[in-house]
Parts: structure tokens; C-alpha cells; sequence
């Protein structure tokens, strides 16, 4: 058996492929957080729990209702984003005119209500969700062997990171998000509805984490704990990649998936720990963030 | 940035008129005092004990984000660390508790420098998010290493004897040495906020580029208050391992950073009694639900959410909002 630098390439590519999964989650997550966070200045703390929640929707779309994989792809992002457009409209909007700080508060507490109901409701051990019938098996690429529902995941959030940094930055309507987030006053002086824009931004970033959760159920088991440890280390790939730049987001989280992947091979004990050292070493030498400019 | 933190509550509260300058406020303290000595023997003494514990890691976060107006989401690294550390000096190395407790709180304040030269280089929103990262990586660190015993914690950790003569097994004793730390650390920090130090802590919250114009070197300020409540906190939460006798992964969650910052925000953001009046509520309202079957977290996220929403102020805020001056 060929060994690369000691180490079976089989557990290599193995690892590197996990990595890049966790990679496109944490890319999907980061870019919800950085969009929300360039319109809205809101640290968006119940993005973890929004993900726990697109995951139980597509669960409950199985369990209740006999609705599959392909259509709950569709309907649970839908769903959560209806309920973020529900949580902008009715509590964060009244937060705007206070300090910031006031809205990473008020999310935190969202997140608490959420996993609390969930745990109550089904516990903390964790529902099986089938992988669909399309994207069973896998293929053997000779150096490793893939299977189809996991090369699925990060083709998609591919897909999904690439749609959204193109509706962003070369559509139209991306344009004026851009300006909104620059200076809301002067766009709805030009018959822009600014107020209804920054809703729907709240609205299409939590869709992305229901997204992210409908996706990663056949991976993980459905729990209703699944986004809480998630979150800090997205909120640590937001600092090292700095929240301005879309690009950044996506480029940073596939980064520190893969990053993380290699330390699960090289230095298993530290794999928890990689991010968070990463983020200390990049903000004594770049402050602002690997993509982000200070502000 | 519109209206800040602290600044909304503190204005009027603790910050133009220091507590102790009022004049029914000797009156005030002096009944609070009355009223701790009293309590053991009315109340369950353990009880009271863990609401001094949060009450003094509550005051500790409120010297960060009440004075200096910094968000630290992450304060439950310290408490937690300074638990392990004070539990393994007492269990494993036999250490008496004072100094057991002191290695602890020097522990925490050493963290505190370190996440602290890190922290600082960010600020607002990214302050918060970046502590709470830092304390993450304790989590995990706890969870691993094998002195903490993993998902067991330190367990079954001897309270010793005070000063090699008090038995603080006795839970008379061990309520009023609590007080004791509990009072030392308060008045810490009622120095601390009214002293020059705590004055130009205010101005920079209020307006940081104003103070270093005026040739202060904030970082080195606001690395100082963050080493001081980072040292606090720890202090909390090594008195907490000795109490409790066990210190466990609990103590380092960040639900556990949460809860400081909930008892804070309830009791009211920059004013020096705030803190003590919402871990008592907090901790009050935590062990009356246990007996109920209504999830915890739930109840917790609902205070929050609502205190986010209308009462920003917190109960001591509010009152001296409404307190005729």
C-alpha cells in the first residue's frame, strides 16, 4: 500500500472529503451570517438553531406528512426563512435605532427558546433521516471511494455559495443590497423600499442555514443540540475571514473545513481546536479579518 | 454607533452619581448587609452560597461591559478554569483553600491577559464573538485534557480548613467566608468604577477615539479591566468549586456565559447592584423551575428576549430611572 507522508491515503482523502463537507457547511452558515451582517449589523446568534430547525422540518416533512428528501429541500429553507421574516418583523426590527449588541442579545435568547422547545419535544439523542434513493451507493475514484450523497452536499453548497455571490455582486438587485448596506438613507431616497429589502435579507440568509441543515441531516443525525457547538466555530470562520466580502466567507469556511480535515489526520487531538487557534493567529497579525476591512 | 450599552443604563444610575454619595445609600447598604449576615438562618445556606458565587461572577462581567462597555461572551472560561484549578489544588495537591482559591483566581487572571491581548485588538460585535471562540477552545481543552476528569468533572473536591483553623465543612462557616470573598470582590469593583481608572474607562466607552486623543492609551485600560474581571470571575468560580465541591464541563459552556450575561441584563447593565439583584433572581427562578417540569432553557430565552425588547434598563436601571432625584 502507497503511503503519503505515513499516512494511508484512504484515511487522507477520507478526512480531506469530511473536511470539505464541514467545509461547505461552514461556508453555507458564514455566508447567512456575513449577508445579515452587512445589512442588518446584526450578529445573527440563532443561526445554529435555524439550522437545528431546517433540519427538524425536513424530519417532521418525513415523519408527518410522507413529504421526501427533494421536496423538503425546497420547502424547509422556505419555511425557516418564513420564520425569520416573522422574528425581523416583529423583534429585531425594534433593535435597530440601539446598540448592536442589543441584537447578538436578543438572537442569543431566540436560540435558547428554539434548541429548549426542540429538546423538550424529542430529546437529545438524535433522529436517523435517510439518505434519498437517487444519491445512495457511491464510486470508486481508485485513490478513494465516494460516496454519491456526500459529493452531492459539496457540489450543491457549491452551487448555492456560487448563486448567491453572483446575485449579489453582478445582478441588479445585488447592487442595491450593496448600496442599501453602504447607505440605507440615500437608497430609499431613490424609491427603494429599504425596510422591506432588509427583511427579506434576514429572511434569504436564515433560509441558507435551514438549507445547510435539510442537507446536512442524512450526513448527521437529526439533534436538536447539532447547531449550538456548530455556530462558534462558523462565528470563528467569520472573524478569521473577515465579514466584508461574500468571496471571503465561502473561501474561508471550505479553507478551515479542509484545514480541520488535515489536523483529524495529522493531530487528531487537536482537530477541535484548530479554528480557534487559527483565529487568535490571524487577529495578532490581521486584525481585521483575512478578507475584511477595518471599519 | 447610536446609543451604547451601559450608557442607556448607567447615565443616570451608578455612573454621574457613584453609589455612595446619595444619602439614603449608607442606609441601603447597611440593611443588604444586615440582611446577608441574617439569611443562613432563614434560607437554605447552599442556596445562598451559589446566588453570592453568581452574584460576584455577575459583578465581574458588569465591570467589562457597564463600565468599559465591552461584550465579553465568554466570561465562563474563567469561572470554570479558575473551578478545575481550585479544585484539582485542593483535591489533588491537598492545598488549604485560600490557597487553592488564590492560585485559581491567578490562573483565571493570566487567561484573562492572554484572551484579553487578543480580544481587544477587535471591538464591538467582533469582541463578542471572538471571546466567545477563545472560551469555546477552554471547552474543548476541558473536555480533553485529563485532569479534569472529562464529562465526570473533579468530583468529591475537600472544602479543608480555612487558614488551617476554621472547618469549612461547617455550612455556617462556609456561608460567611463566601459573604466574605463575595464582599471583597464587590467592593473591588466599587473601587475600581469610581476611582480615575474607572472614570476613563467610561470615557472610553463613550467615545474611544476622544480618549486617546486626550493621550490615553486605551488598549492598555481596557487590558487592565479585562484582566481585573477576568481575575473576578475566576475568584466566583473557585469560591463556586469549593462550595458545590466539584467542579464540571458546566462551568466552562457558553450557556453558562449566556447566563451571566442574562443575570446582568436583568438586574441592569452598568449599575453596581444590578448584577447581585439578577443572579439572586436568576439562581432563585433556575431552582424553583428545576421542580417543574418547564424546560429551563425556554423560561431563560423567553427573559432574555423580553429584557432585549422592553426593559433594557434592568430592575436596579429602571428603579433609578423612576427614583426621584
Amino acid at each position: 500500500m502507497v503511503q503519503l507522508l505515513g499516512i494511508p491515503p484512504q484515511a487522507l482523502f477520507g478526512q480531506l472529503l469530511l473536511g470539505l463537507i464541514n467545509g461547505s457547511f461552514y461556508a453555507l452558515l458564514s455566508l447567512g451570517l456575513a449577508v445579515i451582517f452587512g445589512m442588518l449589523n446584526v450578529v445573527n446568534m440563532a443561526h445554529g438553531a435555524l439550522y437545528m430547525v431546517g433540519a427538524f422540518l425536513a424530519w417532521l416533512l418525513m415523519t408527518h406528512a410522507g413529504i421526501g428528501y427533494w421536496p423538503a429541500l425546497v420547502l424547509a429553507p422556505l419555511m425557516v426563512g418564513a420564520i425569520g421574516l416573522l422574528l425581523e418583523r416583529t423583534m429585531l426590527r425594534r433593535l435597530y435605532k440601539v446598540d448592536h449588541l442589543y441584537g447578538l442579545l436578543l438572537t442569543f435568547g431566540l436560540a435558547l427558546i428554539f434548541e429548549g422547545i426542540f429538546r423538550h419535544q424529542y430529546g437529545v439523542s438524535g433522529q436517523p433521516y435517510p439518505i434519498p434513493d437517487l444519491l445512495k451507493g457511491g464510486s470508486n475514484l481508485g485513490f478513494m471511494f465516494l460516496p454519491t450523497y456526500r459529493g452531492w452536499v459539496v457540489a450543491f453548497s457549491l452551487l448555492v455559495c456560487f448563486g448567491t455571490w453572483y446575485a449579489i455582486e453582478r445582478t441588479r438587485l445585488g447592487a442595491y443590497l450593496r448600496a442599501a448596506t453602504e447607505n440605507p438613507t440615500l437608497v430609499q431616497a431613490f424609491g427603494i423600499n429599504v425596510p422591506v429589502m432588509v427583511s427579506l435579507t434576514y429572511g434569504f440568509g436564515v433560509a441558507l442555514a435551514g438549507l445547510a441543515g435539510v442537507l446536512a441531516a442524512p450526513i448527521y443525525q437529526v439533534n436538536p443540540l447539532m447547531g449550538s457547538n456548530l455556530i462558534i466555530v462558523v462565528f470563528a470562520v467569520v472573524v478569521i475571514g473577515g465579514m466584508g466580502s461574500i468571496l471571503g466567507a465561502i473561501v474561508t469556511g471550505l479553507g478551515l473545513g479542509l484545514l480541520e480535515g488535515l489536523t483529524k489526520v495529522f493531530y487528531p487531538e487537536a482537530a477541535n481546536i484548530v479554528v480557534f487557534v487559527i483565529m487568535a493567529v490571524v487577529l495578532m497579525i490581521k486584525p481585521a479579518g483575512l478578507f475584511g476591512r477595518e471599519r | 454607533m447610536t446609543s451604547q450599552i451601559g450608557a442607556e443604563t448607567g447615565v443616570e444610575a451608578g455612573v454621574r452619581a457613584p453609589a455612595g454619595t446619595g444619602a439614603r445609600t449608607p442606609l441601603l447598604v447597611g440593611a443588604g448587609l444586615l440582611l446577608a449576615v441574617a439569611a443562613p438562618f432563614a434560607l437554605y445556606p447552599v442556596f445562598l452560597m451559589k446566588v453570592l458565587c453568581f452574584a460576584l461572577f455577575a459583578c465581574a462581567f458588569n465591570l467589562l461591559i457597564g463600565f468599559a462597555g465591552l461584550m465579553s461572551f465568554g466570561h465562563a472560561a474563567f469561572f470554570g478554569t479558575a473551578a478545575y484549578v481550585a479544585a484539582h489544588a485542593a483535591k489533588a495537591w491537598a492545598l488549604p483553600p485560600e490557597l487553592a482559591v488564590l492560585a485559581a483566581t491567578l490562573v483565571a487572571a493570566a487567561l484573562g491577559l492572554v484572551f484579553g491581548a487578543i480580544a481587544i485588538r477587535r471591538q464591538g460585535i467582533y469582541f463578542a464573538m471572538i471571546t466567545l471562540a477563545l472560551s469555546q477552545m477552554i471547552y474543548f481543552l476541558a473536555l480533553q485534557l485529563p485532569f479534569t476528569h472529562g464529562e465526570d468533572g473533579i468530583q468529591a473536591v475537600p472544602r479543608g480548613m480555612l487558614f488551617g483553623v476554621i472547618d469549612l465543612m461547617d455550612p455556617l462557616a462556609m456561608y460567611y467566608s463566601v459573604l466574605a470573598v463575595f464582599l471583597a470582590g464587590f467592593a473591588l469593583v466599587w473601587r475600581a468604577v469610581n476611582s480615575p481608572f474607572g472614570q476613563v474607562l467610561k470615557a472610553i466607552r463613550e467615545n474611544e477615539p476622544r480618549a486617546i486623543s486626550l493621550g490615553y492609551r486605551t488598549e492598555r485600560y481596557k487590558l487592565l479591566a479585562f484582566v481585573l474581571s477576568a481575575a473576578l470571575a475566576g475568584l466566583a468560580g473557585a469560591t463556586k468549586a469549593l462550595v458545590f465541591q466539584l467542579a464540571s464541563l458546566t462551568d466552562v459552556t457558553w450557556q453558562m456565559s449566556g447566563e451571566v450575561v442574562l443575570m446582568t441584563l436583568l438586574g441592569g447593565m452598568g449599575t453596581l447592584f444590578g448584577p447581585v439583584v439578577g443572579a439572586a433572581l436568576v439562581v432563585t427562578l433556575e431552582s424553583y423551575l428545576a421542580a417543574t417540569s418547564l424546560p429551563v432553557p425556554v423560561v431563560i430565552g423567553c427573559i432574555f428576549v423580553v429584557c432585549v425588547l422592553v426593559f433594557r434598563r434592568g430592575i436596579v436601571g429602571e428603579l433609578l430611572a423612576r427614583w426621584p432625584k
